[in-house]
């Protein structure tokens, strides 16, 4: 079953309503440990994502494009860059053609982790997004099914609890942010599920 | 939970509905590009052969950022979302506006959205053929140990900061020496600051964080980041002599050198208790034998309507005396 530049458009705009369900929540989450803003960004980040995919034309690739350049505008601030390089990566992936097969999208899933390592030059348990990406595209690469690769991100992201952050804002509080998950990751391991479901849906 | 009371129309539209409301009050001294909303540069002050210097970051800190483009300080600024890095376009349009063809120089809070977001805007630049060098104020000393400085995150003493720089820019020295007294001035600035209750964000218009009364947090950053620990509220004698304490050791300034004094408003203390902390940071730079060159009290750098306040000491030599003497004109800062 083919997945399809309409398949994608969708998929932002599956991101999009799931980042403004969670705002509030996510703002909640970055208040114990950074400046609470981290549900509105994403919320517009993919909001305008969304926008800019369902504008694009052509390629999976060129939606992927154009996506990563509406999210980068709409926020600025951490995500941004880091989306936006996930999301160019991800396009180079997925290529210059009008559909691939959904089973690719676990290629996606790696190459968002790859843009996001690259930009935010981070390592896992750093208590960053990638604790979630990671696991994600770890499992996807091992050719996990999608539920497996769902799992893999929550736990990660479960998991940054017991981390100290070492990077980006939270990093002044020290072992102050044990006990807090990062919500960076919590967020991340709501898209990798939104794929995982757009996976399934063969 | 009942929300914050603001005036504002709609949370999303507050950055852009401030920026057409300064725009309608400083006509004289700030303008945007076309198709460039986010980018404020200065009327007077960018020229051919100066170094433009570009400063930027987040909204709600005003009058940081905006508040200090014109001659003689910055010669533009991105604005970014409340708490939020501008994106790359913004920096590159206040630079492109501002550039004189003598390079541009970045200078910000060192937060990792910004660096992210600014150092795509150089290398976007770099393929206009424009050069274009980074200078991270890093003045908070509760954020990190002196080991670990580079870590640091930038505060109100970026006012000091950037106005050094500012002033070797508008005496039109070269990109490298603009740069050199930047980082010097980075250096030799000093801040710590301590909140007294939350900040709420205009689109959530929740506090950001939990605050008891009776309850202070110090070394709170500019976002409402939790500050190095928490503590029962004290009196302005024992906040103005903890946060001196610190920074006085750090500073080790011999005695008769002279300091600049900045004491901030995160947003919400009035100056009534801003003059009280300045009356004991007086005596205690007295006491330590400094000379205070000059002083700065009032909202310089906020945090929305976060109560609380923050000390900076700029520990002046010549050079940079003669950097904070220099006149500048600004939308919300003349000297």
């Amino acid at each position: 079953m083919e997945f399809t530049t309409g398949d994608l458009k969708a998929l932002f705009g599956a991101f999009s309503a799931r980042m403004a369900a969670e705002r509030d929540r996510l703002c909640v989450l970055d208040g114990a440990i950074g400046d609470a803003d981290h549900g509105i960004a994403m919320e517009q980040g993919m909001k305008a994502a969304a926008d800019a995919a369902q504008a694009a034309e052509d390629t999976l690739q060129d939606v992927f494009n154009a996506a990563a350049k509406g999210f980068l505008n709409a926020v600025g601030a951490s995500s941004g860059p880091l989306y936006a390089t996930a999301l160019l990566r991800a396009g180079k992936a997925a290529g210059p053609r009008g559909s691939m097969p959904r089973t690719e999208l676990r290629t996606v899933i790696a190459a968002m982790r790859d843009g996001i390592v690259q930009r935010g030059k981070v390592e896992p348990g750093q208590k960053t997004m990638l604790d979630a990406w990671g696991p994600a595209a770890d499992a996807a690469l091992d050719g996990q099914n999608a539920d497996t690769i769902i799992a893999a991100a929550r736990q990660g992201a479960e998991a940054t609890r017991n981390m100290v952050a070492t990077v980006g804002r939270a990093a002044r509080l020290g072992e102050r942010s044990l006990g807090h998950p990062d919500p960076g990751s919590i967020s991340a391991a709501m898209l990798v599920e939104e794929i995982c479901n757009a996976m399934k849906a063969a | 939970m009942s929300l914050t009371q603001k005036l504002i129309n709609d949370g999303n539209a507050a950055v852009d509905e401030m920026l057409v409301g300064i725009m309608a009050a400083h006509p004289e001294h700030l303008w945007r590009p076309d198709n460039a909303p986010r980018a404020v540069v200065a009327k007077n002050g960018p020229r051919a052969g100066k170094v433009a210097l570009v400063i930027g970051g987040g909204s709600g800190h005003e009058p940081t950022f905006l508040g200090y483009v014109g001659k003689g300080l910055a010669d533009a600024a991105a604005i970014g979302n409340v708490f939020a890095s501008p994106p790359p376009q913004p920096a590159v349009d206040a630079a492109m506006a501002a550039s004189g063809d003598a390079g541009v120089l970045f200078m910000y809070g060192n937060y990792a959205g910004d660096v992210m977001n600014f150092d795509m805007a150089a290398e976007l630049l770099e393929m206009e053929g424009i050069e274009a060098r980074t200078v991270l104020t890093t003045d908070d000393i509760a954020s990190a140990p002196l080991d670990q400085r580079q870590k640091r995150r930038g505060v109100a003493g970026n006012v000091f900061i950037f106005k050094a720089a500012g002033a070797a820019a508008d005496m039109m020295m070269p990109l490298d020496e603009v740069e050199r007294i930047a980082r010097h001035a980075n250096d030799r600035t000093f801040t710590m600051g301590v909140a007294l209750s939350s900040c709420s964000l205009p689109q959530t218009r929740k506090p950001s964080f939990d605050l008891p009364v009776g309850e202070m947090e110090i070394g709170m950053g500019i976002h409402g980041e939790p500050g190095v620990r928490r503590g029962t509220l004290r009196s302005a004698n024992d906040v103005a002599d903890e946060i001196m304490d610190a920074i006085l050791a750090e500073m080790k300034a011999p005695a008769s050198e002279r300091v600049a004094v900045l004491v901030n408003s995160l947003g919400a203390t009035p100056l009534m208790e801003l003059y009280i902390l300045n009356a004991r940071i007086a005596e205690r730079l007295k006491a330590a034998g400094l000379v205070v060159h000059k002083t700065l009290v009032g909202p310089y750098c906020t945090s929305l309507d976060m109560a609380g306040a923050s000390i900076t000491i700029m520990h002046l030599d010549d050079e940079l005396q003669r950097m904070i003497d220099h006149p500048c004109d600004c939308a919300m800062f003349r000297s």
